[in-house]
């Protein structure tokens, strides 16, 4: 099992981490960040293991995970 | 909040400061100065580094890159880090230059960079596009591609080949560690840094000079959405470019490979 | 101290070496290579590096990175040379690095040839390249004096945090004097903190030239502007001649300075008032004996230059109406003689004395 922590304020919800996932665990915010984005968030904890793959494509480096 | 018996497995480098990253949803850059950021901390070179910036989108990267810096005029990073080099015998210096910074204006600094020998490391961005102008042709636009100067479709007849930087300056002698990676997926991404890692290692090594060539994105200019766009790379840039390690230093040799 | 026969670009070279300068980034061009090739030669026995570029442009930037990592260094070049640099020379000023370039100048527009020219001096004394800025211009008249600038150059740079350029000519490049070196005291000078070659342990330097926020970046041009003021009142030089009673005062620099000088004592021994104002710094311009000059007896001023006429302008707003300012001009790459300038002398003493 994993986790991951998302800065939302960091995040501008291009997607990226939701297209590495190949478990489905995330997906885009219905609320806005203070910059207007929907930030990603992780919808589907049952579903992260800890893989790292939306970490590795986020050009904002605003994923931690944990596992 | 994570039970105490999970682990921290991916966070945030010490090599990049806290500065949110300015650049456009779903922008490569950022993804490269993180794998930069990484291996410089990996490495124990955060100290010990100055990076030398470029013009374009990255004019303003020393903002986010937890190392010395000097920042360059357009094309002229690699001049400015055989200064840098020069004086700081035993720092690592590091080029970050994109494909207009690099392969138009300042091929002249690069090239002569890798002639010499110049022991730098030159991360070199490549989205076949102007992203900060607005979107203008490169010399490694593709053909057909459109641009805003080239808003018919590039044409060879007029404007010539892309260039395929990596496979160049891999013919240079000076050019001790050439290598061409790409960011559109996690697995392209893992490889590039492995390249960054190699490239600076062949500088502390006093090898000679090294380039890594990544394909990175422009969404905004491009037209597409972030995850089109890295799909773009991969059908596109990828089979356009040559890919993977082109050459590595003779006393590496027989050693790892990619 | 031991005097030596040496050539001009030879002694600016050795003078540099002597200030503690230990990295030269240059690229060949005439009349300027005895620079390039002296640094090559000597440079490594001193544990310095000479970087032989491809381009102009390419060694203005490697000044820029050796300056950025808080080290004394330097370029010598010519004519075009120099124009290429502008571009780097700009940014430099924008970054507040001290670096000194030499421009031995040749005879321009275009490739021009090797004769001596002081037509490089809009371009030394007005910035040069784009922006709003300003360089030290030290402007030698024989091969001591060059010698004694360039360390005086790389103290004013370090001291100011600015580019400073020594402008020469074919003439005095290649002319040898005997030179004695003498050391500069350094203590003075402010250590350099904001250098960039790795945080070790600090906090992170960055060295660079963009502002964009508006209120900084007003706020910068500001300090940058009061910093050159502060220049213009504390750092004019210049030698003069007999300014007490003369009615014209002969304002010449350089090679030409050179020549002027001679003509000054020549037309002094025939009993002409005629005084002489030779700048040494070209920037800031000496208006300060000029100033003197008007409250004391001068009725008009000739200046003696090897161009169309440029300086002219700076002695025209240092004057500022107040009295004739002539243009005695040697173009084309020509040297004025003495006697042509004390003919000229003769004549202009003449009618600023009718005219007073």
């Amino acid at each position: 099992m994993g986790y991951v922590v998302i800065n939302t304020e960091l995040c501008k919800g291009c997607e990226l981490c939701i297209s590495a996932c190949n478990r489905g665990a995330l997906s885009l915010s219905e609320t806005q960040n203070r910059k207007g984005y929907q930030p990603v968030s992780l919808a589907r904890p049952e579903k992260c293991n800890g893989c790292s793959l939306c970490a590795i494509m986020c050009p904002d480096v605003a994923i931690t995970v944990y596992r | 909040m994570p039970e105490a018996a999970e682990k921290c497995v991916f966070k945030p480098t010490e090599g990049l400061t806290e500065k949110p990253l300015h650049y456009c949803p779903g922008c490569s850059h950022g993804i490269i100065h993180r794998l930069i950021a990484e291996v410089l901390e990996e490495m124990g070179q955060l100290d010990n580094t100055v990076g030398v910036g470029p013009v374009g989108c990255a004019a303003f990267c020393e903002q986010y890159f937890n190392v010395d810096w000097v920042a360059a005029a357009h094309g002229r990073a690699p001049a400015v880090a055989t200064g840098v080099r020069r004086a700081v015998p035993d720092a690592v210096v590091f080029t970050y230059q994109g494909d207009g910074d690099l392969a138009a204006i300042g091929i002249a600094e690069a090239m002569h960079a890798a002639i010499r020998g110049e022991k730098i490391t030159t991360i070199f961005v490549n989205n076949a596009i102007y992203g900060m102008t607005g979107g203008q042709m490169a010399p490694t636009t593709l053909i057909g591609m459109k641009t805003t100067t080239s808003p018919y479709g590039r044409k060879a007849e007029e404007t010539g080949y892309p260039v395929d930087i990596p496979k160049l300056f891999s013919e240079i002698p000076g050019a001790a560690y050439v290598a061409s990676g790409s960011t559109d997926s996690p697995k392209a991404v893992l490889q590039t840094k492995k390249y960054i890692r190699r490239a600076f290692e062949t500088q502390l090594a006093g090898h000679g000079y090294s380039l890594v060539s990544v394909l990175s994105n422009c969404p905004t200019n491009w037209g597409l959405t972030p995850v089109k766009a890295m799909e773009w790379i991969r059908e596109n840039l990828v089979p356009n470019y040559t890919m993977g390690e082109l050459k590595v230093p003779t006393a590496a040799k027989g050693g790892e490979q990619a | 101290m031991q005097k030596l026969l040496v050539k001009g670009n030879e002694a600016i070279s050795e003078a540099a070496i002597q200030a503690g300068c230990k990295l030269f980034f240059g690229y060949p061009i005439t009349p300027s290579n005895e620079i390039i090739e002296y640094m090559a030669r000597r440079l490594p026995e001193v544990g310095g590096h000479m970087v032989q570029a491809e381009s102009e442009v390419s060694s203005i930037y490697m000044l820029l990175g050796a300056a950025g990592a808080g080290e004394r260094c330097m370029t010598g070049t010519s004519g075009c040379g120099f124009s290429l640099m502008q571009e780097g020379m700009s940014f430099l000023a924008a970054y507040e690095l001290p670096v000194v370039i030499v421009d031995v100048a040749r005879l321009g527009p275009a490739l021009g040839n090797l004769d001596p020219s002081q037509g490089d001096y809009f371009q030394w004394t007005r910035g040069g390249g784009h922006g709003d800025y300003y360089n030290f211009v030290l402007a030698p008249s024989g091969v001591q004096e060059a010698a004694d600038l360039m360390g005086l150059a790389f103290d004013l740079a370090d001291q100011y945090r600015m580019p400073a350029v020594v402008a020469m000519d074919g003439v005095l490049g290649q002319m040898m004097e005997p030179v004695t070196f003498r050391q500069t005291d350094t203590a003075h000078l402010p250590p350099k903190t904001w250098a960039a070659r790795g945080k070790k342990g600090g906090p992170k330097h960055d060295v660079v030239g963009y502002i964009l926020d508006p209120v900084k970046a007003e706020r910068s041009d500001i300090q940058r502007a009061a910093r050159y003021d502060q220049i213009r009142a504390t750092e004019q030089r210049w030698e003069e001649i007999a300014l007490d009673d003369a009615d014209l005062v002969v304002v010449s620099f350089g090679t030409a300075g050179r020549v002027a000088r001679a003509a000054v004592r020549e037309a002094r021994q025939q009993g002409i008032k005629v005084g002489l104002i030779r700048p040494i710094t070209l920037w800031p311009f000496p208006t300060n004996p000029i100033a003197t000059a008007l409250t004391q007896n001068a009725k008009g001023f000739m200046v003696a230059e090897m161009n169309m006429g440029q300086m002219v302008e700076d002695v025209r707003l240092a004057v500022n109406g107040r009295a004739p300012v002539y243009l005695h001009r040697n173009m084309g790459g020509s040297m004025p003689t003495t006697e042509e300038l004390v003919a000229r002398i003769r004549t202009l003493a003449g009618e600023v004395s009718v005219h007073a």
